[in-house]
């Protein structure tokens, strides 16, 4: 047997580092938490009210999650959707594997840089509207290891964060407290501003 | 329970069929010079009676003015166990030889080791970055990293 049947080629890792050093470069600065909504209450299109409302009602009472477990936090999340917490009182409860039939990314645990352009790329495949919810310290800020040399400080370097659940790792509770706040942006957002 | 064998035992054994091939033994451990490594390992894990079939781990620690690698051995056999351990002295491409040979374990560990440590393993067929990514600067494990 070859050794280049058992392993991969070098030309692929090298690619792979250039791809990861470029994506780096890049993420120096955290990107803005989308609330530009929040504030808009005044700009709002009465005659949208109604619609919105009816439109958000639905979108916050089955608020998709995709499978994002990256470390400890994993844990609590999965707890959070067995039946004691139990997310299907929010209709929650469909962990969905592929990113295109889910609107939250919970980023549950530590994000390494070698990781870090898949989760944009799961961001980047999720339809509209979408949400993300840092859960945790590393997810957060990078937590203990925000100085390490291999740790994303903070997910906000690569995706808009919504909300920010802190713990380490947060109780289930904490993590329903941080949906509950997710559901109440997404009633205030208006179609009147989206996109803008 | 897993026996631990001395290591002055063993160590003894090896310095009679490869006279100069000990460093330093221990009750706890031995350490094998680097030329004699893979002889050593060879006679271990083909010896009658010793038949250290299965590699449990190998780690690396730097004491500045050396590398020490640390070979962790079992008999699944004779439920025994033993400490190799071998040194590299200096900073600059500390290199030793590959024990993938001997035991197929050693190949990703030696990797991690290559990755964090910057010891390169002789005769590792594929000795590459495994944790970090390539194009990574330094070996973020060694003491003088950073």
């Amino acid at each position: 047997m070859e050794i280049g049947d058992v392993y991969s080629s070098r030309q692929l890792d090298e690619a792979e580092g250039e791809a990861i050093e470029l994506f780096k470069a890049h993420c120096q600065q955290p990107i803005l938490d989308p609330d530009e909504w929040l504030e808009e209450e005044l700009k709002r299109n009465i005659l949208l009210t109604s619609v919105d409302a009816m439109l958000n009602w639905s979108r916050r009472s089955s608020v998709w999650p995709v499978n994002f477990g990256l470390a400890c936090c994993a844990f609590e999340m999965i707890a959070t959707a067995a039946s004691r917490f139990d997310i299907s009182r929010f209709g929650m409860e469909i962990f969905r594997a592929s990113p295109r039939q889910a609107d939250l990314m919970i980023v549950a645990g530590t994000l390494t840089w070698k990781m870090a352009p898949q989760l944009r790329r799961i961001y980047d495949q999720m339809p509209e509207p979408k949400w993300v919810l840092a859960m945790g310290a590393c997810a957060i800020s990078g937590g203990t290891f925000a100085q390490s040399y291999s740790v994303v400080p903070g997910v906000n370097r690569i995706v808009p964060v919504d909300v920010y659940v802190p713990g380490c790792p947060p109780r289930p509770e904490a993590l329903l407290y941080g949906i509950r706040m997710l559901h109440h942006k997404i009633s205030k957002m208006s179609i009147a501003t989206e996109g803008k | 329970m897993t026996v631990a064998l001395s290591g002055e035992e063993i160590a003894s054994q090896i310095e009679e069929h490869f006279p100069g091939s000990i460093a330093e033994s221990s009750q706890q451990s031995l350490v094998v010079d680097k030329e004699f490594l893979l002889v050593a390992a060879t006679y271990l894990k083909t010896t009658p009676g010793l038949d250290f079939d299965y590699l449990t781990s190998i780690t690396a620690v730097d004491y500045y003015d050396y590398f020490e690698v640390i070979y962790q051995l079992t008999s699944l056999q004779h439920n025994h166990s033993l400490v190799v351990k071998t040194r590299y002295y200096g900073r600059d491409n500390p290199t030793l030889p590959s024990v993938v040979g001997l035991w197929q374990g050693a190949d990703f560990q030696e990797r991690e080791i290559y990755d964090l440590m910057g010891v390169s393993f002789e005769g590792h067929p594929n000795l590459k970055r495994i944790f970090l990514w390539e194009g990574f600067k330094g070996h973020p494990l060694r003491k003088d990293y950073l």
